[in-house]
């Protein structure tokens, strides 16, 4: 690791130029916003999982012992909104995104930096909102707030929950629509679109989803609220109105999330990958095109979440035919990833463990994708354990992994600070080992016929159910190390220099942490990953 | 980028047009025409609105990127509307309930 | 036109230009978002009319053509100020601006003011879906999901006709102060764009909730 001359003493930087907690809540800087980010999603991340701990710990035995069934209706849908609204879809986007996009495209903010601390505000609004509802007494819909279930007979806090999603969907609306305005219009001169790094190719796909899908999901849900609240008739059967009409606008919405979800996953192991085995990344152009289509040919093909709820046996194999299209951009880009690791200088550190694991993991999660993709599958293991996995592997393998792997990689940016090697290795590994354990075998139990929402089960499933448990842990210690070992690095600082990875890229020309302004002097345009085939390795 | 300022007469004349066209709309729609009274009633409908996006909201004179935008969203909302009525539309159709 | 000094260029941007670019390229993705918005509505609207064309007749039947109609033309008739207005900008032309938003804003109130009309009639016939909700006809059940689309449709515009409004008061002091000249007049540009959009959604719901089943 190189030092820089500079001591961090001389160095006027975004975190010491103010202090006080006004000079945070106030701050127009996209890096403190995106600190902000950090630190509430980070906080719905441990709740989520807390609730997912609960949940694993009940299926521990075959009997509802810990808690009843109401209880643990709510702890799984509670669990479900909140990684899925509060921590998965703001994740990448708002923390890094938010962080890196203008470092990389040569700006020196976002383009609209009042709309940018506003996004931060109505997120933490909608989570006020969710968490007073979670006070209150929860929900139990599951996540998709199903009607008529959420609507006439739900005991829960439906329209609480609801309007805390409707009110974190305009904070995530607001951070695509900035991103795409300043992708547009704040390249630094000379930034072509083909110079752009995948990870802003990514964000550009993943803004597009926002702005375009999540309207319909708040339509939906102030709909649901109405009937609910105030007895207008829209999905009643009562009165006429159909309940596969919402999960129809539901799915228009919530089947693109899971790109909102992964597509920044994906531009950040782009970047992992080349910096990591120092060479361009293999068919730059196919892994960008393959976000936007990705991002294109998601928005048609959510009726595959509804092969069973009576939607029309054509419109299903429609939806069946083109869902397969989706995993033709998938697939390219992780043929493109493993073409650029042949013959490159692999260097296996912390963030290259994550993205090999993310390559792994969303392997499986999108190969079983298409298993579940096809019709007469789909109809076998329809709400069984098996859909939970896959959905895990997309998600916790695919997303999550994404994301601590951009985390180890860029704190050293973010915060000026290195975090203790050891560890941090031992903590990726720990994650791969303790995912696997928990959700590989919630395969097999889905195949056999485990169906998901269920505080019970037979005793032939325990051995299983054991093991997903006994992952969970693992998993949760992985996790837990790095919220130690990242706090400390804050508290007794080792300090990264600027390029600690010796990576190319703008957001590596500036100093760490960046100064508010970003850049001291106009930064240089290069090629992206413009790395020497076959150059020195990061040690 | 140059803005572009329009004449006056061409904003009153958008205006006639659109006073014209909600006059033609009610008028038609007391007339029975069968299932042509909704078609009718839409590209009316349509026209008036193509007809505010060009010159009101002035995307005639906008860059290319702006009416990629404008599309885009009509697109989108086309995705939304026809792949959702093509479930209601062709149920039944096998003769097998529940399909 | 020299704009490196301008008082109104944000820090981050390097020219006017660019800076004007940027809002309404924001401005038209805000309006994307606000097409998919109301799309789920009329998605729900083309679904139960294909389902249920007489009792959509029906109900619409019952809503007053006579004051969606003249609706209708009080708010062409402020797009036509809010686009006066907009040129005034563009030209620097303060009194003339701030007299169109004015104008604007006097229509846009009309137009609630009969919808509130509107909106108690239909409360005094009982067409307010719920418990009390009656309905004489044949195919009650099913009127009632128009007039929840009504409700839902024209409650959600006029919510969008509220906010415009309070805009418009938003904006009225720097008008009047001359702050939007030619070099600076994109708030205002925008702020049409909104204002046309809610014009535009009105001119679909016109025909679709009071022109059917007048033949």
């Amino acid at each position: 690791m190189t030092q820089t001359a500079l001591s961090p003493e001389q160095h006027v930087d975004y975190l010491n130029d103010g202090y006080g907690w006004k000079s945070w809540l106030f701050t127009l800087d996209h890096k403190r916003i995106a600190m902000l980010y950090l630190v509430s999603v980070s906080f719905f991340f441990a709740l989520g999982g807390l609730f997912a701990g609960l949940v694993r710990l009940e299926l521990l035995t075959p009997q509802g012992d810990l808690f009843g069934p109401d209880i643990y209706n709510r702890l799984f849908t509670m669990h479900g909104v909140i990684m899925v609204f509060f921590f998965l879809i703001p994740a990448i986007p708002a923390v890094l995104g938010n962080f890196l996009i203008p470092l990389m495209v040569g700006a020196k903010d976002l383009a609209f930096p009042r709309i940018n601390l506003l996004s931060w505000y109505i997120y933490v609004v909608g989570g006020l909102f969710t968490l007073g509802a979670m006070i209150a007494g929860g929900v139990d819909t599951g996540w998709t707030f199903y009607t008529p279930f959420s609507t006439n007979y739900s005991n829960s806090y439906v329209v609480a929950t609801g309007l805390g999603v409707f009110i974190t969907g305009f904070s995530s609306i607001l951070t695509g629509f900035n991103f795409i305005v300043t992708i547009h219009r704040m390249r630094v001169p000379g930034l072509g679109w083909f110079k752009l790094p995948l990870f802003v190719w990514a964000h550009y796909a993943t803004s597009l989803v926002m702005i375009l899908g999540t309207p319909v999901i708040a339509v939906t849900v102030l709909l649901l609220a109405l009937e609910r609240g105030f007895g207008l008739a829209i999905f009643d059967p009562t009165r006429g109105g159909d309940p596969v009409l919402f999960q129809h606008l539901f799915w228009f919405y919530s089947h693109p999330a899971v790109y909102i979800m992964v597509l920044p996953a994906m531009g950040v192991i782009s970047e992992l990958i080349a910096a990591f085995s120092r060479k361009s990344i293999f068919g730059y152009k196919f892994v960008a095109f393959a976000s936007l289509g990705i991002a294109v040919v998601g928005f048609v093909v959510w009726g595959h979440h509804m092969f069973v709820s009576g939607q029309s046996a054509y419109a299903s194999v429609v939806f069946s035919f083109l869902s397969m299209f989706v995993a033709v951009p998938s697939a390219i880009k992780i043929f493109n990833w493993s073409a650029t690791l042949y013959k490159g200088s692999v260097a296996y550190e912390t963030p290259m463990l994550y993205a090999l694991g993310f390559i792994g993991l969303f392997t499986i999660g999108g190969l079983t994708g298409v298993m579940l993709a096809t019709l007469g599958i789909d109809v076998h293991v329809h709400d069984t354990y098996f859909v939970v996995a896959h959905f895990h592997y997309v998600m916790v393998g695919g997303t999550i992994m994404g994301y601590m792997g951009g985390l180890h990689y860029w704190w050293p940016k973010m915060t000026g600070r290195l975090y203790p090697q050891f560890w941090s290795r031992l903590s990726a590994m720990i994650v791969f080992v303790g995912f696997n354990l928990t959700f590989f075998p919630q395969f097999i139990m889905g195949y056999m016929g485990m169906p998901r929402r269920y505080h019970e089960y037979p005793p032939e499933f325990q051995v299983l159910h054991v093991m997903s448990t006994a992952g969970a842990t693992i998993l949760g210690v992985g996790y837990l190390l790095p919220t130690i070992y990242f706090i400390m690095s804050l508290r007794k600082p080792v300090h990264a220099g600027n390029n600690p990875w010796n990576a190319v890229g703008m957001e590596w020309q500036t100093t760490s942490p960046p100064p508010t302004h970003n850049f001291v002097s106009t930064p240089v345009v290069t090629e992206a990953y413009a790395y020497a085939e076959g150059g020195q390795g990061v040690h | 980028m140059s803005m572009h300022v329009s004449p006056i007469r061409n904003y009153v004349g958008v205006f006639v047009t659109l006073l014209a066209l909600t006059l033609i709309t009610v008028v038609v729609a007391f007339q029975d025409l069968g299932p042509l009274n909704t078609l009718v009633a839409l590209g009316i409908a349509i026209t008036k609105a193509t007809i505010v996006i060009l010159f009101f909201m002035h995307a005639k004179y906008s860059t290319r990127l702006t009416k990629l935008v404008i599309v885009s969203a009509f697109v989108w909302l086309l995705f939304l509307f026809v792949f959702t009525m093509s479930d209601f539309v062709t149920r039944g159709m096998m003769g097998v309930s529940g399909k | 036109m020299s704009t490196e000094a301008h008082p109104l260029l944000a820090h981050h941007f390097e020219t006017l230009d660019q800076q004007r670019e940027s809002s309404t390229l924001a401005m038209w993705i805000f309006l994307v978002t606000e097409i998919m918005f109301f799309g789920g509505l009329f998605m729900a609207y083309l679904l139960y009319r294909w389902k249920f064309p007489l009792a959509f007749h029906a109900g619409s039947h019952h809503l007053d053509i006579r004051l969606g109609a003249f609706n209708t033309i009080v708010l062409i008739c402020s797009s036509l100020t809010m686009a006066l207005g907009v040129r005034a900008a563009q030209t620097g032309e303060r009194k003339k601006l701030t007299g169109f938003m004015v104008l604007t804003l006097i229509l846009g109130f009309v137009f609630l003011g009969v919808k509130a009309i509107e909106y108690h009639d239909k409360f005094a016939h009982h067409l307010i879906p719920g418990l009390h909700f009656q309905w004489d006809g044949p195919g009650g059940r099913e009127v009632q999901l128009f007039y929840s689309l009504y409700f839902a449709m024209t409650g959600l515009h006029a919510l969008h006709m509220i906010i415009g409004a309070g805009l418009i008061l938003w904006l009225l002091p720097s008008c009047v102060r001359g702050k939007y000249t030619a070099d600076y007049y994109h708030p205002i540009e925008c702020f049409g764009l909104y204002w046309h959009f809610v014009d535009i959604v009105w001119i679909f719901l016109f025909p679709l909730l009071y022109l059917l089943g007048r033949h």
